[in-house]
């Protein structure tokens, strides 16, 4: 099943979209500025819809289907979020109107920084950053600001474990530091022995340590406090990788272990949507002797004209500020979405989803790993990491059981990732999984691992059943086409 | 409690196989002083409760749709066809995720690439990524794109005074890191092209400016292009339903804001940043890609592509650290794109262009105040008023209920007293003419 592109469909004269007469009269055009052509579809409106309802339905969501992909922590997105961020109150505001039209949306968002540093334990957050590779870059600005602003202006060695998401090394390279990898130990851990050489031998240019915990192979560092302590008795900082975040609600506060920073991903933990790719927000998170560099600008109470019973907010500049990261506030329309769902969930809300995120990764790690090998055997956080191949089946990989699982319904796991496992398959079942959904997709990879052994060809055929076959990405690099042209003459 | 399924039966028998006797017994690894914190949240709501709270402070908002607006200033009010919200509530497109598995993401695939094609169309240009966070951030990666380009020998960015400032800042923010020497804003009377030297990577212009005006990007570009440097334009892409496209000139990567087109205003965001370029420097550029490839049958599909760049695979030697982007922006666009499409697009930049030139003649008239007219606009227009700004803002809302203009004293120490006003097809010609006749009441 393939569907024509817009523009295969396009004809000429049609148009989607009916506007208004001119009700001024004109002025003239200024000619030798105004374009030849515009090369736009034209369709009608019908064709439009039903070209946009095919693509959606080539489409796998969570509203679909179960969707374990790791890291991502594809839970389920609230309806009632999209309707709250849909009110005319929110989305028709301009930035730029006066504080005092738009206290409504001050007060949320004033709340949600609030709400955040108490989930976190920081001493201030700012909502500006709009992805949590945005977070990233905010928070290691702010470390290097720090040292900075200390004279400290040696320090340029950032440390990175090498279970680490991508985006963090590559964030201290886009903020000139530079990166050094540290590797980790037999349980999963970050390896202390070689923190510690690397630490004794960069003390002096020490930044800081960015460390996800829980990490990408879904375990809470066991040695979590001995890192903190290591890093701050060298001078450096630590930086939070909050992907992971949800494991955490209620369980930890990353300032109460020792992070200095953090960043949090609403469209992850916070019950945003994912987008097919975005948007996200990626609020950040900072302890009293960083928060007076988080971007600007952030909301505050204005004491002078507050009183007892109504509190005005402002927006303010933190004293030290690294500066603004995007224009205006950040995703104010992902943060409507957040605080509705912490507003209904609560303390104990939060906590459950917590709770059973790790509940349900464990139990699907149970039902998988007699078959699936998992290279760190212990109890894991949201989610867990296996091998997705066989000893006995080598031409079997990860990919081909990941296909595999689409004709069974499921979106793949993430898949070569941590980099440091072997074929890695990462699962992260999401607390908003019914144990039935967790049995099917337990029942699905071990008939996989079944059909691996009687008949590989169906696994490396996959997906039998999806809008098209497997798809040839060497072919794309190597053809480069970006975009559609017309067939010429 | 709210979206978790599981009944008592079902966690003891998930217990049991995992082979623990409590929820509690999966947490031993986080240290015992830190483990399960008394968080001081508010009481949970049900939802009919969280509705009630969220209308009410909606409530406490005075909108953009509560009267006329003529604030624009880099978020404008565009009108957005039903059908653009009406695909972003499909579930299968906003609550899927980054389309690493194309056999069950080619829905949201092939609407990046038709996207990216229609992004290239707007802007005259070779090839689009599948966005960034915004306007401003599209620009700082830009500039990072150009100083990679360059093999970072060039260290110099030469930067309109006339960019918006926001996105000015955030240039700077993003490059604090990197030892660049940005110049060029500090004085607006300065010719730009004088800043223009061997160590320039990279210019940065935009147009329609931030005063509403467009510039003169051939003689930019002739000047850029003579120092073997990059033209980037930030442009807005209704703009270019009427105007030449900065490829036309020679731009070697154009930016902007796609907020106009489907999105909304949000209170700032969620917006969408575009980013084009030519093909000889696609390897060099941020972001996601989207490429037309083939399946085992033969059959035409679409995948991400040259990954090579990107931080998943490259790291710390990637182009950028972007991973989350702007997705359901994306699909916004695209979809305003299609619905406008050919004749649309061209329609709407005309109504903005044709009442934005009403009105100014309409308040050129007034005394007191002068339309400033050294160069071709848009929608927006600077106006030169009998006071402060924020005091005739004050008084149009007070009075008349009116949105006023931008204060560009906020910006520009030359501006003082000087409003931006923004036109487009939301106002019809009768708030056009209550605003004249408020300023002309403020002004007496």
């Amino acid at each position: 099943m393939t569907e024509p592109l817009i523009f295969e469909i396009s004809r000429p004269g049609r148009c989607a979209a009916q506007l208004p007469d001119l009700d001024v009269p004109p002025t003239d055009l200024p000619d030798d500025l105004v374009r030849d052509d515009l090369p736009l579809p034209e369709v009608s409106e019908l064709d439009l819809v039903r070209h946009y309802t095919r693509l959606s339905q080539m489409n796998h969501g969570v509203d679909t289907g179960f969707y374990p992909l790791g890291s991502c922590t594809m839970k389920y997105n609230p309806k009632i979020n999209e309707e709250m961020a849909r009110l005319p109150g929110f989305a028709h505001l301009h930035p730029y109107q006066p504080v005092e039209m738009v206290q409504g949306a001050l007060f949320l968002m004033h709340y949600l920084q609030e709400f955040l540093k108490e989930i976190g334990g920081f001493a201030g957050v700012s909502l500006q950053p709009a992805a949590g590779a945005h977070g990233e870059l905010t928070g290691v600005l702010m470390m290097r600001a720090y040292h900075l602003d200390r004279g400290d202006e040696h320090r340029k060695v950032v440390l990175v474990p090498d279970s680490a998401h991508g985006t963090n090394p590559a964030t201290t390279s886009m903020s000139g530091l530079r990166v050094v990898e540290i590797p980790s130990d037999e349980r999963g851990n970050v390896d202390l022995k070689a923190l510690e050489a690397a630490c004794r031998e960069h003390g002096e240019q020490l930044v800081g340590l960015m460390l996800t915990n829980p990490n990408t192979l879904g375990l809470f560092d066991e040695h979590v406090e001995q890192i903190t302590r290591m890093i701050h008795g060298h001078g450096g900082l630590m930086y939070g990788d909050g992907a992971n975040m949800n494991a955490l609600l209620g369980v930890a506060r990353p300032g109460d272990l020792g992070f200095d920073v953090l960043h949090y991903n609403l469209h992850k933990t916070f019950s945003t949507p994912h987008g097919g790719g975005g948007p996200g927000s990626g609020p950040v998170g900072a302890s009293e002797r960083l928060a007076p560099f988080l971007p600007a600008p952030v909301v505050a109470v204005d004491e002078a004209l507050s009183d007892d019973k109504v509190e005005f907010y402002k927006f303010v500049n933190p004293p030290k500020s690294i500066g603004p990261v995007k224009a205006f506030y950040g995703h104010f329309g992902v943060m409507v979405r957040a605080y509705t769902y912490i507003r209904m969930l609560g303390a104990d809300g939060l906590r459950r989803a917590a709770e059973y995120s790790v509940l349900n990764a464990n139990y699907v790690m149970s039902r998988v790993k007699d078959t699936y090998r998992v290279p760190y055997d212990r109890i894991c956080m949201h989610e867990f990491v296996c091998e997705g191949c066989f000893d006995d089946v080598p031409d079997v990989h990860a990919l081909d059981v990941s296909k595999r699982l689409i004709d069974y319904g499921f979106h793949p796991p993430t898949n070569y990732f941590p980099l440091i496992v072997h074929e890695a398959l990462m699962i992260e079942p999401t607390e908003t999984e019914s144990k039935e959904t967790l049995d099917a997709f337990s029942d699905g990879l071990l008939r996989i691992a079944e059909e691996a052994h009687t008949d590989p060809d169906l696994l490396h055929g996959a997906p039998h059943n999806a809008p098209v076959r497997r798809l040839d990405e060497v072919w794309a690099a190597k053809q480069l086409i970006l975009r559609w042209q017309p067939e010429e003459e | 409690m709210p979206y978790v399924p599981h009944s008592e039966g079902d966690r003891n028998a998930m217990l049991a196989a995992i082979g623990v006797r409590s929820i509690e017994q999966l947490f031993e690894d986080v240290p015992e002083p830190a483990r399960f914190p008394d968080l001081e949240l508010p009481p949970a709501l049900s939802e009919m409760e969280a509705r009630w709270e969220l209308e009410m402070l909606a409530e406490a908002d005075l909108t953009t749709a509560d009267g006329p607006c003529f604030l624009g200033a880099g978020a404008y009010r565009h009108f957005a066809p039903a059908v653009v919200d009406s695909f972003l509530r499909r579930g299968e497109f906003y609550t899927a995720y980054t389309p690493y598995q194309p056999e069950v993401s080619q829905g949201t695939l092939q609407s990046i690439f038709e996207y990216q094609t229609m992004i290239c169309a707007l802007t005259g240009m070779e090839a689009s990524n599948a966005s960034h966070y915004d306007g401003a951030t599209a620009t700082a990666e830009a500039v990072i794109t150009a100083i990679n380009v360059h093999r970072m020998k060039r260290r110099k960015v030469v930067v309109s005074p006339f960019v918006h400032p926001e996105y000015r800042a955030v240039v700077r923010t993003y490059t604090q890191g990197m030892g660049l020497n940005i110049v060029g804003d500090d004085d607006p009377q300065a010719d730009l092209i004088d800043h223009v030297d061997d160590d320039t990577a990279c210019l940065i212009v935009q147009s329609p400016n931030f005063l509403g005006q467009v510039e003169d990007l051939q003689s930019l570009a002739d000047a850029v292009h003579r120092k073997k440097s990059l033209l980037i334009v930030a442009a807005d892409p209704i703009s270019l339903g009427l105007l030449k496209p900065p490829g036309a000139f020679g731009a070697d990567i154009v930016v902007g804001d796609g907020q106009g087109m489907g999105g909304g205003l949000n209170f700032g965001g969620p917006y969408l940043g575009f980013f084009a370029t030519r093909m000889k420097y696609v390897r060099k550029m941020a972001g996601r890609l989207v490429g037309q490839t083939v399946d085992a049958e033969g059959q035409r599909g679409f995948v991400l592509t040259l990954s090579t760049r990107e931080q998943h695979i490259r790291r710390e030697r990637a182009t950028s650290n972007i991973c989350t982007n702007q997705g359901l922006m994306v699909l916004a666009a695209a979809i305003y794109m299609s619905a406008l499409g050919r004749c649309g697009l061209r329609q709407v930049a005309e109504l903005c262009y044709h009442k934005a030139h009403y009105a100014a003649d309409r308040v050129d008239e007034l005394a007191g105040y002068t339309v400033l007219r050294d160069k071709p606009f848009f929608k927006e227009f600077v106006v030169r008023c009998p006071g402060p700004v924020k005091e005739i803002n004050d008084h149009l809302f007070d009075d008349w209920g009116i949105i006023g203009g931008y204060d560009l004293g906020r910006g520009y120490a030359h501006l003082q007293d000087h409003m931006l006003l923004c036109v487009t097809e939301m106002n019809p010609r009768e708030e056009i003419d209550v605003l004249v006749e408020a300023l002309k009441e403020v002004a007496s």
